[in-house]
């Protein structure tokens, strides 16, 4: 019995209580509706909630618990040694599993009965040969006490799933019971139903926090487990990365640090000129027909995913600052480097930049402008020494969050930076980002035991501090903008 | 007034007047021009980037739908194929693709003999490479299905290999070949009397929407099918998860939040998530979704729950402003008349504020369909040449997605890969632009000015 089919069967049985509920309703009042409390529609949904809300909260709470409470009895089947600390334990379970699933194929295929499953033992038959036969590879040989572990997991699972289908049902049948009990003509079914829709909202809007909750906890204690492994002060200080997955790897930070805000500095120059100059003329000089179709235009940069920006900048920016001026230059031949990634990030900010300035722009009020004309100033004047000072801190805020965003942006550095941790001054020579470095240590096969893979985490843990900061000083910066006029 | 100006002093020669322009006047009007034109050269370099960019693009990708196949009679030798003669589909399997492979190459130099096309200066093994290496998978799987084929001569259009694909676009000339260990010049003037043979021919390139992804070596069967489907499944299941959650949040914080600190810190929240770099989402998503609750890598379900908790804040913003554009007036009427706050926001404030929360989200799915780093790091980017199985076991199966597989060809070294990657690109920005027209004309159709 799937999942999927116990939530079949739970929603018919909603379905139920919300005829059964609205009719119990209808009919104590002989079909009057006046003298019900609430509309009838309301006594059904009643019904519907009690059946399906609680059964389907077991449901979930099940789906988590039941796996948690199997591995934790199987691995007492394992020796010890196997599942001494968390890693070894992990690696356990993962065999008992696949191992469980295979069986599971096995049974599914009629490669072998039921019966055989549950009692194959390692002497007298060889469980690898036989699961690969049905398309199932096992990693290593099964130990027989690990055969041992995966059968009885498989009858604790199937006697879980038994029960569970038993007690959600039952669940889902009390629900039900209860809500058609309770129905009459004075029950106040309106209330009781909007208390629950309030309460899904607010679970909703709750959503935003378990995120931020879910990412600080899942980067803090990965980063932790890190930091056991491998001394802060080496991390935060080191001046050379270069991660061994053999052992005796440095994993300095610095490096990185230096790519990134190199790199983020080239953008700067790029995109607040290009972007402020943009959001001005747009503001300030174009006649709305020409902002009409202007606006959009550069918009569209901003609706263009940066992987087409990282392939602009391997494929065309790269190899062309490489031939024009880094090898004219003798600064070195290198296709992937700071400025490939800065100049083609700048590009990629400038719509974010426009846009927020020119709000910016077009919020400081007109009499300021007035005033200024009325003394004789000229446009550019008036921008110049009125309206630009007038509109600083909402730039500076911009300007940050633009920051923040080059700092966080990784496919263009992935595929526009190059791969090498280097202290280097020379824009043209390929450096790496943290970005960088998170993509590389986490994708491929990779070994959450490692401080090599564990690195990653420390490094988004450093990213996600350093954005959030800016973003909080910057948000801070415009909110106090804005007190000002209004 | 006549006295005064008889008694002023004379002034020195300069002339003030606001209708002739004076030097100091000239310099600050030029200054202004210059200002202007510095505003028109900013927007200028955007534009011409922009074109710049999609120029490059579609220059190299619009070629990847094209796509040089050769088409020759093929006999389907049952001694080779299937050595017992029982037309028994188990029996036939165990030939593998290097027995069709052996059928292709002997039906092609038949071919070549009977239209008397001259070989020469080609040697066997190049004569045979010129077939791609994916035709004897293609061929074996038609037979496979259809065994009654075995003994016929059936006419089989297959694709040529990368290396003469590239000569009939342009991309490999005399001059790359004879530095490329893949191919020799030899193999591309015989390429040429193929043509001229019409034997080979570039035709539309269907394959490349619908095949799964190909090895390194076989750039010329490589096709997005499993990045479209895998793409399509995370949409939808993006819309399933993030919509109603996302709905749901912005209707409490607009119309029943109180103010107080939680609401604050939600608000805060929900700010700072925006602004939070896609890879970190990536990192929660390989910590949580994978390795605490063991869902498998590389599923679209994964990449799903991924990138709904990346645009629900996208969402929520978008439905809120819309929420707020819906006067006041509405639901003063709606209670006055004895509904209940919540009657009055579903029955009433919702259905008003849908087309500008259906654009909105119609925007925020455009922006998750291009997001691409989280989705490295739940193993999205491994190659997967199997389609996922239909819903809902599907969303568990392993996929790719289009922004991924544009990546994943861009980095291999072949550089008929970066046509491919292009072509995605395409493929890409065609669906961004519908959705984005879609909803444009969704917000001027029903956009309500109150």
């Amino acid at each position: 019995m799937t999942v999927l089919f116990l939530v079949a069967i739970v929603l018919a049985l909603a379905v139920v209580g919300y005829v059964v509920a609205r009719g119990r309703a209808l009919s104590s009042v002989k079909g009057n509706v006046r003298e019900l409390h609430s509309l009838p529609g309301y006594y059904g949904w009643h019904g519907f909630i009690m059946a399906s809300l609680p059964a389907l909260a077991l449901l979930s709470v099940w789906l988590i618990v039941q796996p948690m409470v199997l591995e934790r009895t199987v691995a007492t089947l394992m020796p010890t040694e196997t599942t001494a600390d968390q890693t070894a334990f992990k690696l356990a379970v993962a065999d008992i599993r696949r191992l469980a699933a295979g069986l599971d194929v096995a049974v599914a295929q009629g490669a072998m009965t039921e019966e055989e499953a549950r009692s194959l033992n390692s002497e007298s038959s060889n469980v690898r040969d036989t699961l690969a036969g049905v398309g199932v590879a096992l990693g290593s040989d099964v130990s027989p006490e690990t055969l041992l572990a995966a059968q009885e997991y498989r009858v604790k699972s199937a006697t879980g799933t038994l029960w569970r289908m038993i007690a959600v049902i039952a669940v889902a049948v009390a629900g039900l019971a209860y809500a058609v009990s309770v129905t009459n003509a004075a029950f106040r079914a309106r209330n009781r139903v909007e208390k629950v829709v309030l309460a899904l909202l607010i679970a909703s809007a709750s959503v935003a926090i378990l995120t931020t909750i879910g990412i600080i906890w899942s980067m803090l204690s990965e980063s932790i487990n890190f930091f056991r492994q491998y001394p802060v002060f080496d991390f935060f200080f080191g001046l050379t990365w270069s991660p061994n997955f053999r052992g005796g790897s440095e994993l300095g930070f610095l490096p990185l640090l230096w790519g990134t805000l190199y790199i983020t500095a080239v953008s700067m120059v790029v995109s607040v000129p290009l972007g402020m100059f943009t959001a001005i003329y747009l503001a300030e000089y174009a006649s709305p027909r020409a902002r009409a179709w202007i606006k959009p235009v550069i918009e569209v940069i901003a609706g263009i995913p940066t992987v087409v920006f990282g392939l602009f900048a391997l494929i065309t920016v790269g190899p062309f600052l490489r031939d024009w001026f880094a090898q004219p230059l003798g600064l070195g031949n290198s296709g992937s480097s700071v400025m490939t990634a800065g100049i083609v990030i700048g590009i990629l900010n400038i719509p974010f930049i426009s846009s927020l300035a020119d709000d910016i722009i077009n919020a400081v009020p007109q009499s300021l402008r007035d005033g200024s004309y009325g003394l004789g100033a000229t446009k550019s004047e008036t921008i110049k020494q009125v309206v630009l000072p007038a509109a600083l801190p909402g730039i500076v805020g911009a300007i940050l969050l633009a920051a923040s965003r080059a700092i966080g942006e990784t496919m263009v550095v992935t595929m526009g930076a190059g791969a090498a941790a280097k202290l280097d001054l020379n824009p043209f020579e390929a450096m790496t980002t943290m970005t960088v470095k998170i993509v590389g240590q986490l994708t491929g096969d990779t070994d959450f035991a490692s401080p090599e893979t564990l690195v990653a985490f420390a490094l988004g843990m450093t990213l996600f501090v350093i954005t959030l900061g800016l973003n909080i000083i910057a948000l801070m910066i415009v909110r106090k903008y804005r007190e000002q006029y209004e | 007034m006549t006295d005064a100006s008889s008694a002023a002093p004379a002034l020195p020669n300069r002339v003030h007047s606001i209708l002739t322009e004076s030097a100091d006047m000239r310099r600050r009007n030029a200054a202004e021009g210059r200002f202007k034109l510095y505003g028109m050269a900013a927007i200028a370099v955007s534009f011409i980037v922009l074109g710049i960019m999609l120029w490059t693009i579609f220059s190299d990708g619009l070629s990847g739908f094209q796509q040089a196949k050769l088409t020759f009679p093929v006999t389907l030798t049952a001694e080779t194929l299937d050595p017992k003669g029982n037309k028994n589909r188990d029996e036939m399997a165990k030939v593998t693709t290097v027995g069709y492979g052996k059928v292709l190459a002997a039906s092609f130099k038949a071919e070549l003999a009977a239209r008397n096309i001259p070989t020469d200066g080609v040697t066997e093994k190049e004569l045979v490479e010129i077939i791609s290496k994916d035709a004897p998978g293609g061929l074996r799987a038609r037979v496979l299905a259809d065994p009654s084929l075995l003994g016929q001569t059936i006419e089989m259009t297959m694709l040529a290999t990368g290396r003469i694909d590239g000569y009939l676009k342009g991309r490999v000339t005399m001059q790359t070949a004879e530095r490329d260990g893949n191919v020799s010049p030899a193999q591309l003037q015989f390429a040429d009397l193929l043509i001229d043979a019409g034997i080979l021919k570039t035709g539309f390139n269907r394959e490349f929407l619908t095949n799964p992804d190909a090895s390194d070596q076989r750039p010329e069967a490589a096709g997005l099918g499993v990045a479209i489907l895998g793409s399509a499944y995370m949409m939808l299941l993006v819309l399933i998860m993030c919509v109603p959650v996302g709905v749901a949040a912005s209707i409490y914080l607009e119309e029943f939040a109180p103010k107080n600190r939680w609401t604050d810190l939600v608000e805060v929240n929900i700010s700072n998530l925006a602004a939070v770099p896609s890879i970190v989402f990536g990192i929660l998503g390989l910590a949580i979704f994978i390795n605490f609750m063991g869902l498998p890598q590389s599923s679209s379900v994964v990449g799903a729950l991924v990138i709904s908790l990346m645009t629900l804040p996208t969402i929520i913003i978008a439905t809120r402003a819309s929420i707020r554009a819906v006067p006041p007036s509405i639901r003063d009427a709606a209670l006055g008349i004895g509904a209940s706050k919540m009657q009055t926001v579903f029955h009433h404030v919702l259905p008003l504020a849908m087309p500008g929360i259906l654009t909105g989200t119609i925007l925020g799915l455009a922006s998750a369909l291009g997001e691409t780093a989280p989705l490295l790091l739940i193993g999205m980017v491994a190659f997967v040449d199997n389609y996922p199985s239909a819903p809902v076991e599907g969303f568990f199966d392993p996929a790719t997605a289009l922004p991924v597989q544009v990546y994943s060809w861009a980095s291999r070294s072949d550089p008929a890969f970066i046509e491919r990657s292009s072509a995605a690109i395409i493929v890409l920005l065609v669906f961004l632009v519908i959705m984005n027209v879609t909803a444009i004309i969704l917000r001027r159709k029903f956009e309500r000015r109150w």
